[in-house]
């Protein structure tokens, strides 16, 4: 019993320190290695922290001989480079190899894939140090995808249990739907009805339902260690405000495209002034929602990860310490974060929707 | 935000697009319409039984009304009955009262004719007596002083005027 208690720190003091020589791996950084931890090796491993990446993996450490070890698995790449090129990421030796497939030579660079002439080959900087070869179209299965693959199979056996147990238990929730309904109901009855009306709202609830979700369980699963954060990737938010604004366009009825290009209810050469701000507006709503998605997990990320770095860089028992405690408190708060972005996601989502359809004239 | 552009990849947006998409329409129709519609019925069921209720004991209201006003009439009617019953007692009472007071009057009328007629035929009777015996009285008177008779009937005369007047 006492050992079991006292390997659970130890644990998380390995893990921690793992991440930390990750970040070294990725950058080779050639300082001596003294089993410090330093500033700017925090800062990069942040910095990897917030990418993607081509294999699954779970953590790395360095042998006494000063071997980097890599443990977790390779994911396929898949490229479209005249023509479909599919091969294991393994080959890229977590960077350190260049990838032959079909006479192409491919090279990781900073998380990405770029085309090299030969198999020694170096990728060319121009003076802002930004490669000039040249980028294959990219669809691989990376981490970040795994995670969407592992959503989509999550949801679906969450959501599809939930259902049959309605149908097992006679119109009564059970199991997990008895957590999942009173969600699911203050979504249709507090976001969904009040912001798009009693007649339209039922069109809206299923991605309303399937984007919270989503945004939610993704957000808590970027706060485990295994550290996938889909949120955090600007692809991603952007999926999701595109979506939103396509339902939204295409859901506009006579009314919201008036309220937009002839303002109703003001002078002529205020409604010409009107016309392009309101249509501006209507990019800036869906692109809000991504920034504001985006860069709240980020920066969520970015500072609890500080903070656990600083529990390093603090050399004493009293900073350390502090640091932790600091770094605790904070991860609860970005538990509150993840649900709460969820939240307001799903909320933005409705109101926009709820304008589209808003049908009598109120000016 | 050129980091931003940077940091962008397409191959993680098109299989987002996808796969979202995709859980989107999946869970529609495996999961978020069976749910909702299992929690619509739900609460319209628990809606009509709030109803039911609601109508059960209005019903019961109207029931216990009717009762009370059913009640009150047959205690009304009870006390209409009782009061004609009684009514009729005290009419028959004094239906009987006055027969007999009626009767008794006649009775008493009677015996009070009765009693005359007795008395005028007992003053008859007596009269003819008197006069018989006065007739007697007068024989002997007769007997004894026939010569003088006329003066005698008048003495008797006058003394039976006596007579009758006693």
């Amino acid at each position: 019993m006492h050992r079991k208690i006292a390997l659970k720190p130890i644990a998380l003091v390995l893990f921690l320190l793992s991440m930390v020589s990750y970040g070294k791996d990725q950058h080779g950084h050639e300082e001596p290695n003294t089993g410090k931890t330093t500033e700017a090796e925090v800062k990069e491993y942040i910095q990897h922290h917030l990418k993607d990446s081509y294999d699954f993996n779970l953590f790395s450490y360095k042998t006494d001989a000063g071997e980097e070890k890599h443990i977790g698995f390779p994911l396929p790449v898949i490229l479209w480079d005249n023509g479909l090129k599919v091969f294991s990421s393994s080959r890229f030796h977590h960077g350190e190899a260049v990838a032959e497939v079909d006479g192409n030579f491919y090279k990781l660079h900073h998380s990405k894939i770029y085309r090299v002439e030969s198999p020694e080959g170096e990728i060319i900087e121009d003076e802002h140090q930004h490669p000039i070869n040249e980028r294959p179209l990219d669809f691989s299965i990376t981490k970040n995808v795994v995670m969407i693959f592992m959503m989509f199979a999550l949801m679906l056996f969450m959501f599809r249990r939930m259902a049959m147990g309605y149908k097992l238990n006679g119109r009564m929730p059970r199991g997990m739907g008895r957590f999942l309904e009173p969600i699911v109901l203050y979504i249709r009855d507090e976001i969904a009805i009040p912001n798009i009306g009693e007649k339209h709202y039922k069109r809206y609830m299923s991605y309303l339902l399937t984007v919270f979700f989503f945004v939610w369980i993704v957000n808590l699963f970027g706060l485990t260690p295994i550290g996938m954060n889909l949120t955090n990737n600007i692809a991603v938010t952007l999926c999701l405000a595109l979506i939103t604004y396509v339902i939204t366009t295409f859901s506009g009825n006579k009314n919201y495209w008036k309220h937009i290009f002839w303002m109703p209810g003001v002078p002529v050469p205020m409604k010409i002034i009107l016309a392009p701000i309101e249509l501006l507006g209507t990019f800036i709503k869906p692109f809000a929602l991504m920034i504001r998605l985006y860069a709240n997990i980020t920066a969520g990320h970015v500072v609890l990860m500080s903070i656990i770095g600083m529990v390093f860089l603090l050399e004493n028992w009293l900073g350390s310490s502090l640091s932790f405690l600091l770094a605790f408190v904070l991860a609860i708060l970005e538990l509150l974060v993840a649900a709460l972005q969820a939240y307001i996601f799903t909320v933005l989502s409705a109101l926009y929707f709820g304008m589209a359809v808003e049908e009598h004239d109120h000016h | 935000m050129e980091k931003l552009f940077e940091h962008f990849s397409l191959g993680l947006f098109v299989w987002q697009a996808v796969l979202f998409i995709a859980l989107v329409l999946l869970l529609k129709k495996f999961a978020w319409k069976p749910i909702l519609d299992s929690v619509n019925s739900r609460e319209e069921g628990i809606k009509e039984a709030l109803d039911a209720a609601e109508n059960a004991k209005l019903e019961m209201e109207n029931l216990q009304a009717d009762n009370q006003k059913l009640l009150k009439e047959a205690r009304a009617e009870r006390e209409a009955m009782l009061k004609d019953a009684r009514d009729m007692k005290n009419k028959m009472i004094e239906d009987a009262k006055e027969e007999a007071k009626e009767a008794s009057a006649k009775l008493i009328a009677q015996a009070q004719a009765t009693i005359e007629t007795e008395k005028k035929a007992a003053i008859a009777d007596l009269k003819a007596q008197v006069a018989s015996l006065s007739i007697e009285i007068a024989e002997k008177v007769v007997r004894d002083e026939l010569s003088n008779k006329d003066k005698q009937v008048k003495l008797v005369e006058s003394m039976l005027g006596e007579a009758t007047l006693n």
